[in-house]
């Protein structure tokens, strides 16, 4: 069979629009009910018919929360707006309503499910920040912290030589051992950069509450930006380490 | 809103529940049982289902088809290897099974369909009131292709289906109506043919599920097969006979292999009796509890891994649930209870009926979608990871399992050909790396306007609905035009079938109903000729002797009638009868009121 070519796939357009799309929705934007016409002034019902209006696609997630752009969430009440806003939007309570409807509580409701799974998590929620407020896409490439760069690659030698051994012998146990020491230094290493991470998000939640708009304070917003890419991208490039590790030498 | 009934859709069994003054109460049959048989056997008067179908599967088993669920969206390689357990014959058109049935074939959303009509109509005699809407459970492990057959099956029998839900997130909805319990909850449940296991969390009214895993081909089936294995092997030793060559016998053993494993969940030993081909008499045997648990022990430790999968995804560990709550018939065998506790650290909750506790939870669920209850809330989420084929073969995961429905990903796609004028998309759904260890769902091509290569911009939406189905559309970014996109599954059924099978399902559903009635009507002149005949034994003394032979006149004209095919004329024979033995009745009553007066008892004084 001829198949076509594999897609190519662009990006994730899962995340905050480049700048030509963001024209595009910028016309689409509403402003005025989709049914009848009058202008919204409600957060997510018409007020004059009370039809459920879409979730714009400029709206990111913090503000599909309901929260302010900060770092630090407290779990609870992210979960408690959660479940209020599931109860608004969700496909079950809009069985009997106009097939209209039923589109737009569903469109809203896979958003709202999106928004929370990215807020939820610590560091999708600083990753998701970062393109927000660097307009990057999504993945951040990920990279070994400098310092560490021997001893990983000495470390993929290990794990390689691990496979190809017998695992009873006692070469084996040898280098099992070796792997479990690396683990566990690497896993105390990912601890110390997530310590370092909620110190920079204390920083940002901190220079926000602030909001001055001054030289200096910009100078600390790309600061904080930076170090935060920097240490995410390391991060994660430990952590998938740490995960192939822990899978191997199960 | 018309109502809307919750139907649950077994392997071996079906029952049908709705909704009454908040409560859910399961639809019984004139003989107050609550489960059909999911069997359905083609006999000299047509296609029957459920008890009495149930009947011919010793009796006419290339005709008689059984654990349908099994097949549902499935191809014939997908279950090659058990082709041997089942009597009927199985081939594929379209990358679909078909059951051979006398002259025609069927596919398993047609079988299904059979059973879903079967429960409609109970429901529809029981509540008085013609049924068109109902949510129907499937395993929260099935895929995309056997939620889509399910549907099918739904449309099949002439019901909408507003809602695909999962039997555990169901069970724990029944569950939490009863109980009102706040926490962590695991459901364990472990039917004929499929295993689930969800972890949920509950709190204020919503039912938010963490994690769900399981495994849609593990199930009470696989021991039954394992005990019919040992039997075999026995009576070939003793005997010097294949049983295996006996299709009838093959079914007589594996029905009483099933009630060999029910009966040992209350005891501790029991008689197994098979009556053997060619005259040779019957096989006997004692089977002990210990026995049947050391064949299936390596049965019920493949449920254990899900279990614990579950639990990590939900980032959980034992201790952090609740409560476990067991559902499906196969969770009344001790062994499976003993390690089900050993696993998760404390004793199960096996309060509820887990035979029942999924229909009453899909009616639940009905409720809360026709306005009824607003207070619940159920989030479920999608068991496996879809994702589309990307270059080297190579899936590329857009939606990770585990999470929750509605579930929406976007990706953009151009070309990268001069004047390439379409993209092949192959969607898939499974977890491993590469694309042929994962399910193929789906095909579609999307047409893109012959541009130089990089320029065209087309976004497609990948959609997973709350029925847990993907949806898939797509929009020339350029234009802001959306284009339709025609799905070709690559395990279902196509529209057009659907829509056919729809066709022929309302062509015969006249006729069905036709000898429906009729049936119907036979039964209930009997049962009141029976009636009517102890009256007339037991009081007929008592009554003026004209009485009596009205009574008898019109007797006799009902059993003529009932030997008839007008089912009109039965309910009109029917009616005379009832009218001429009214007075015969009312004496008797009388009669037995007043010796029960004297505190006697009827024997004592006739």
């Amino acid at each position: 069979m001829v198949r076509a070519p594999c897609p190519f796939l662009l990006m994730d357009n899962d995340q905050p629009s480049t700048h030509s799309d963001r024209r595009r929705q910028l016309q689409m934007a509403r402003s005025m009910c989709w049914h009848c016409q009058s202008e919204v002034t409600g957060e997510y019902f018409c007020e004059r018919c009370v039809k459920v209006q879409p979730v714009s696609k400029e709206t990111d997630y913090f503000t599909c929360l309901g929260f302010p752009r900060r770092l630090t969430l407290d779990p609870k009440k992210l979960e408690a707006k959660f479940y209020e806003l599931s109860r608004t939007f969700h496909p079950d309570f809009y069985q009997t309503k106009s097939t209209d409807e039923q589109a737009i509580s569903l469109s809203n409701a896979a958003v709202l499910n999106t928004a929370y799974r990215t807020l939820r998590d610590p560091i999708q929620r600083a990753e998701y920040l970062l393109a927000l407020e660097t307009g990057s896409v999504k993945d951040i490439r990920t990279s070994p912290p400098a310092d560490l760069f021997e001893e990983i690659l000495e470390l993929q030698d290990t794990l390689e030589e691990y496979r190809a051994s017998d695992r009873g012998s006692d070469q084996g146990h040898r280098l099992h051992t070796t792997l479990q020491t690396e683990q566990e230094a690497l896993e105390r290493r990912k601890v110390e950069m997530e310590s370092q991470l909620r110190r920079l998000f204390a920083d940002w939640d901190k220079l926000q509450d602030a909001g001055a708009a001054t030289s200096s304070a910009k100078a600390e917003r790309d600061r904080i930006l930076k170090q935060m890419r920097e240490l995410l991208s390391h991060r994660t490039y430990i952590n998938n380490i740490v995960n192939d590790l822990a899978a191997t030498i199960a | 809103m018309a109502r809307i009934v919750g139907i649950d859709l077994g392997t071996t069994n079906s029952l049908v529940a709705y909704m009454h003054d908040g409560q859910p109460c399961i639809v019984p049959d004139r003989n107050g049982r609550t489960m059909v048989p999911s069997v359905v056997a083609l006999t000299d008067n047509g296609l029957i289902v459920g008890d009495s179908a149930k009947e011919h599967l010793t009796r006419n088993p290339e005709r008689t088809v059984y654990s349908v669920k099994r097949f549902m969206g499935k191809g014939l390689a997908d279950v090659q290897n058990e082709l041997a357990y089942f009597p009927y014959t199985l081939t594929e058109t379209g990358g679909v099974i078909r059951i051979r049935l006398g002259q025609k074939s069927y596919s398993p959303p047609q079988i299904s369909a059979m059973i879903l009509k079967e429960l409609k109509l109970r429901a529809e005699a029981y509540l008085g009131e013609s049924i068109t809407k109902a949510v129907i459970t499937v395993p929260a492990y099935f895929n995309d292709s056997q939620r889509q057959a399910t549907k099918d099956a739904g449309l099949i029998a002439g019901l909408e289906v507003l809602r695909i839900i999962n039997e555990p997130t169901a069970a724990s909805l029944a569950y939490g109506l009863q109980k009102n319990t706040q926490g962590t909850i695991a459901v364990y449940d472990f039917g004929g043919g499929t295993l689930d296991v969800s972890i949920l969390k509950l709190k204020d009214g919503i039912f938010e599920v963490l994690a769900t895993n399981g495994d849609t081909h593990l199930g009470g089936d696989d021991v039954d097969r394992l005990l019919v294995d040992l039997f075999i092997a026995e009576i070939r030793e003793l005997e010097g006979i294949d049983i295996s060559d006996h299709p009838d016998h093959m079914q007589a053993v594996r029905l009483e292999a099933e009630r060999a494993k029910i009966r040992l969940s209350d005891e501790l030993k029991t008689d197994i009796a098979i009556e053997l081909p060619e005259n040779k008499g019957r096989f006997t045997r004692e089977l002990t509890r210990d026995q049947l648990e050391s064949l299936a022990t390596s049965v019920i430790e493949r449920t254990l891994a899900p279990c614990r999968m579950a639990i990590k995804d939900a980032g959980l560990t034992p201790k952090d649930i609740d409560e476990v709550v067991l559902v499906g018939g196969s969770t009344r065998m001790p062994l499976v209870r003993q390690r089900v506790e050993a696993l998760f650290g404390k004793p199960p909750h096996c309060h509820l009926n887990p035979d029942e506790v999924v229909a009453l939870g899909a009616a639940v669920q009905a409720d809360i979608l026709s306005g009824g209850t607003t207070d619940m809330l159920l989030l479920d989420v999608t068991p496996l990871s879809l994702g589309i084929e990307t270059m080297g073969g190579v899936m590329s995961s857009l939606i990770r399992r585990n999470t929750t429905i509605p579930a929406s990903a976007k990706e953009l796609f151009t070309t990268y050909v001069d004047g390439q004028t379409g993209v092949d998309i192959h969607i898939l759904q499974g977890e491993r790396e590469l694309v042929k260890d994962n399910r193929s769902l789906a095909r579609f091509r999307l047409k893109v306007p012959p541009l130089p290569a990089g320029v065209p911009r087309i976004e497609v939406t990948f959609l997973i609905d709350a029925n847990g189905i993907l949806n898939v559309t797509a929009t020339d970014m350029r234009t802001g035009q959306s284009q339709s996109i025609e799905v070709k599954p690559s395990y279902g059924l196509s529209d057009t079938e659907v829509e056919r099978m729809i066709e022929d399902s309302f062509k015969f559903a006249a006729e069905d109903i036709g000898a429906r009635k009729l049936i119907e009507a036979r039964l209930d002149a009997e049962s009141l000729i029976k009636a009517t005949d102890k009256s007339l034994a037991e009081a007929g003394h008592l009554v003026v002797r004209e009485e009596t032979d009205a009574i008898r006149t019109a007797l006799s004209q009902l059993s003529t009638a009932k030997d008839g095919t007008d089912p009109r004329a039965i309910r009109a024979r029917m009616a005379e009868l009832e009218q001429a033995a009214k007075h015969l009745n009312t004496v008797m009553l009388d009669d037995s009121l007043k010796k029960g007066l004297h505190g006697k008892k009827v024997s004592e004084v006739s």
